[in-house]
C-alpha cells in the first residue's frame, strides 16, 4: 500500500530525511515514534503528498503522487494537530465543503453518519469557532475519513486532546483498522505509541532506526532502548 | 465539470464564511469611506477639483481597500492549516487559484457596488454609467487575480499582511493608470471609442496577469 | 575552491570593464558634441540611458532565472536571480539619480514624470519589494521559490507599465520636458552605444563577482553545519 524508496528531504543545507525506505502493507496499523526534530512530520507530509521529496520515489496504493496526484489523493486521509477546519463555518458546512472537494455521491448521509459517530450531531449547525479543542479534533477526524480513504496519516493527533476525545479517536481508529484501512500515526509519546500501533517504527535524525511488530516489543525494556536509539 | 464544481465550492465556502462574520466586507467598507474623507480633506476637494480628482480617489481607495480583503481571505486559509486541506483534495492547483480569486473578486465587487453611488454623490461625478462599470469590472479582475497570488505569498512571510501592498501596488500600476484614465475620460463625456486604448490595455493586462498568476500559483502553495 | 588571485577571468573582466568605462567617459566628454539646447549638462544623458537599459536587462535576467528555478529547483538559478537584482538595483538607482541631476539644471525641477525616468522608478520600487520579500522569509527554499514567482510576475508588468506611462504622458504631456527632446547626431548615437556596451560589461563583471560571493557564502554555511555536527 505504501512503498517508499530512498526518500531524501533537505531544506537548503539541512537534511531532514536521509534516505528512508519503508514498506507498509494494506491494513497495517503503524506507529512512528521519535523525538522532536526526527523528521516524523516531514515524512508524513511527504507521504500525504503535501510536500515533495528532494530525492527518492514513493507509491501510495500503487500510484505515483507526482504523476497521478489527483487519483492518489483520493485514497489518502490526513489528520494533524492542526484541524484543517474553517473556524467561520459550521460543522456541517465544513464537511459539506470537503464532500464537494472529494466528489462524494452520498455526501449528505455520510456527513450525518459521521457526525453521529464522533458525537457532534447536536452541534452540526454551530460555528467551529465555538467548539472546544476536543470537539474540533473530533470533527477533524470526521473530515479526514469523510471520503473513505484507504490510507490514513495522522500527525501527532492526540496533542491537546482530553481523555474523552482521545477515546473517541482510538475507538474510531480501531474500527477503521478493522475495516482494512492502512493507518500510519506519529507521536512523540511512547506510551501512546505502544498502546495503539501494531507495528512500531522509530525515526531518529531522519532515519529509520528500529522497525518491529508490536508483539515483539517488551513494554518494560523498550523505553530504555528508545533512549539509546535516539540519543 | 468537476473542476468548475470545485472552484464554485471554494467560492461558496468563502462567501458562506464571510456571511457568518461579515468582518472582511465591513472592514473594507469602513476603510473605504474613511479613505474617501481623508482624501477629501487632505486634497481639499471641492467643486471642479473634486470632479477632476474623483477617478483617481476612487481607484486609490479601491486599491488600498482591496489589499485588506485579499490579505484576510488568504489568511483565513492559513489559520488552521486549511490550505493543506485544499492541497490534500484531488483537484488541480489552478482550481484553488480560481476559487480564491473569484471569491476575492466578489468581495471587492460588493464594496465597489456601495462605493460607486457614494462617490457619485459626494464628488458630483456621473460614475454610474455602463462604460465606467465595465472599466471598474476589468480593473478589479486583474487586481484580484494578481492580488490573490501575491497575498498567498505575503501571508507566508514574517511581515504577513504588511508585505502585500509593497508587493502588489507596483505591479498594479498599468491597470491603475489605464483605469483612472478611462474612468476620467468617460465621466468627462468621452465616447467609448476615445477611451478604447485604455480599455484594451486593461484587457491585455488582465489576460496576461491572470495567465501568469494561474501558472505560478501552484509553486506558491505547494512545498 | 581556487585561491584569490587565480581568478583569471575575473581579472580580465575587471580590466575590460575599466577600459570600456574609460573609453565611454572619454567619448562622452570629448567626442560627443555639445548639445544645443541644454549644454554640457546633457552629457549625463548617456549614463542615464545606459544605466536604464542595463537596469531593465538585469530585471530580465532575474525573470529568466526565476523561470529556471521553478523549472529545475537548483540553487544556482536562485543565486543568479538575487545577484542580478542587486546589481540591477544599483544601475536603476543610478538611472533615477542621474535623471534627477539632469532634470534640475535642464528643466528647473528634480523630478519629471518623463516616461523613461518614471518606468525606472517603478522598477526601482519593484526591486526593493523583491529584496524585502526575500528578507521576510527564513526558509531558503521558500525564499527562492517565492522570489522566483515574484520576479516573473513583476517583470511581466513592466512592459505594460511602460505603455501605460507613455500614453499617459502623451495625453498629459509634461510641459517642462515635452519640448521635442533632443536632436541626435550620429556621434551622439555612437557615444550612447559605447556607453551602453561599457555598462553592460560592467554589469556582467559585477554580476559574476556577486555570484561568486554567494557561492562562497553557501560553501561556508555548509562547512559550518558539518562542523557543528562533528562537534556534537
Amino acid at each position: 500500500m505504501i512503498k517508499v524508496n530512498a526518500l531524501v528531504k533537505s531544506f537548503g543545507p539541512r537534511t531532514a530525511l536521509a534516505s528512508v525506505n519503508l514498506h507498509v502493507e494494506a491494513g497495517e496499523f503503524v506507529t512512528l515514534v521519535g523525538p522532536n526534530g526526527a523528521g516524523k512530520t516531514t515524512l508524513l507530509r511527504i507521504l500525504a503528498t503535501l510536500t515533495r521529496p528532494t530525492e527518492g520515489s514513493m507509491r501510495i496504493a500503487g500510484l505515483d503522487p507526482i504523476k497521478a496526484g489527483e487519483e492518489a489523493r483520493r485514497t489518502i486521509g490526513f489528520l494533524s494537530h492542526r484541524t484543517l477546519l474553517y473556524d467561520d463555518l459550521t460543522a456541517e458546512q465544513n464537511l459539506r465543503f470537503y464532500a464537494w472537494m472529494y466528489d462524494l455521491d452520498d455526501g449528505s448521509s455520510r456527513i450525518t453518519d459521521l457526525l453521529e459517530q464522533v458525537g457532534l450531531a447536536a452541534r452540526r449547525h454551530d460555528l467551529v469557532r465555538t467548539f472546544s479543542r476536543g470537539m474540533q479534533q473530533r470533527l477533524a477526524v470526521a473530515r479526514a475519513v469523510l471520503h473513505r480513504p484507504q490510507v490514513l496519516f495522522l500527525d501527532e493527533p492526540y496533542t491537546g486532546l482530553d481523555p474523552n476525545a482521545a477515546q473517541v479517536l482510538t475507538s474510531l481508529l480501531t474500527e477503521l483498522a478493522g475495516a482494512g484501512c492502512t493507518i500510519l500515526l506519529t507521536t512523540h509519546n511512547l506510551e501512546r505509541g505502544l498502546e495503539v500501533g501494531r507495528r512500531i517504527i522509530v525515526l531518529a535524525q531522519g532515519r529509520i532506526v528500529y522497525d518491529v511488530p508490536r508483539a515483539e516489543v517488551d513494554s518494560a525494556t523498550f523505553p530504555k532502548m528508545y533512549q539509546q536509539l535516539t540519543a | 465539470m468537476g473542476f468548475v464544481r470545485k472552484v464554485w465550492a471554494i467560492v461558496a465556502k468563502d462567501v458562506a464564511a464571510e456571511l457568518h462574520t461579515r468582518e472582511m466586507i465591513s472592514a473594507m467598507l469602513v476603510f473605504s469611506v474613511l479613505a474617501l474623507f481623508i482624501f477629501s480633506f487632505a486634497l481639499d476637494l471641492r467643486g471642479a477639483m473634486a470632479r477632476a480628482a474623483a477617478p483617481g480617489v476612487l481607484w486609490a481607495t479601491v486599491a488600498f481597500a482591496g489589499t485588506l480583503g485579499l490579505s484576510r481571505s488568504l489568511a483565513r486559509e492559513q489559520q488552521t492549516g486549511c490550505i493543506d486541506g485544499l492541497l490534500l483534495a484531488p483537484l488541480d492547483r489552478s482550481a484553488i487559484f480560481f476559487g480564491k480569486a473569484i471569491g476575492n473578486l466578489i468581495f471587492m465587487a460588493v464594496v465597489e457596488i456601495v462605493l460607486l453611488p457614494l462617490f457619485s454623490a459626494l464628488f458630483d461625478t456621473p460614475l454610474l454609467q455602463s462604460g465606467v462599470l465595465i472599466v471598474v469590472a476589468l480593473g478589479t479582475v486583474g487586481y484580484a487575480a494578481v492580488g490573490t497570488l501575491l497575498a498567498a505569498i505575503a501571508v507566508n512571510t514574517r511581515a504577513r499582511e504588511v508585505m502585500l501592498p509593497v508587493l502588489l501596488l507596483p505591479l498594479a500600476i498599468p491597470a491603475l493608470i489605464a483605469a483612472v484614465q478611462a474612468t476620467g475620460g468617460l465621466v468627462d463625456g468621452a465616447t467609448w471609442a476615445e477611451v478604447g486604448g485604455w480599455v484594451r490595455l486593461l484587457v491585455v493586462y488582465d489576460m496576461v496577469i491572470v495567465a501568469v498568476s494561474m501558472l505560478t500559483f501552484g509553486y506558491v502553495v505547494e512545498e | 575552491m581556487r585561491k584569490p588571485g587565480q581568478d583569471r577571468l575575473g581579472i580580465v573582466l575587471v580590466g575590460l570593464s575599466g577600459v570600456a568605462v574609460c573609453v565611454a567617459l572619454g567619448m562622452v566628454f570629448f567626442y560627443a558634441p555639445r548639445e544645443a539646447a541644454m549644454g554640457e549638462v546633457q552629457r549625463i544623458f548617456y549614463f542615464h540611458v545606459a544605466s536604464a537599459w542595463v537596469g531593465f536587462f538585469a530585471f530580465f535576467i532575474t525573470f529568466l532565472a526565476g523561470i529556471g528555478y521553478l523549472a529545475r529547483g537548483e540553487r544556482r538559478w536562485d543565486i543568479l536571480a538575487l545577484s542580478s537584482v542587486e546589481i540591477g538595483l544599483t544601475f536603476i538607482t543610478m538611472t533615477v539619480i542621474t535623471g534627477a541631476l539632469w532634470a534640475k539644471p535642464a528643466w528647473g525641477t528634480y523630478w519629471t514624470w518623463e516616461p523613461r525616468l518614471t518606468i525606472s522608478a517603478v522598477q526601482l520600487l519593484i526591486y526593493v519589494a523583491y529584496g524585502m520579500l526575500r528578507a521576510a522569509i527564513d526558509s531558503p527554499e521558500r525564499k527562492a521559490r517565492f522570489a522566483a514567482v515574484y520576479g516573473i510576475v513583476a517583470f511581466v508588468t513592466v512592459p505594460l507599465s511602460w505603455f501605460a506611462i507613455r500614453w499617459w504622458r502623451t495625453i498629459h504631456p509634461d510641459i517642462l520636458t515635452s519640448g521635442g527632446g533632443m536632436a541626435t547626431t550620429p556621434k551622439m548615437t555612437q557615444t550612447l552605444m559605447v556607453s551602453l556596451a561599457a555598462f553592460t560589461l560592467l554589469y556582467v563583471t559585477l554580476l559574476r563577482q556577486r555570484i561568486r560571493l554567494e557561492r562562497a557564502a553557501d560553501a561556508l554555511a555548509r562547512l559550518r553545519l558539518r562542523a557543528d555536527r562533528i562537534g556534537k
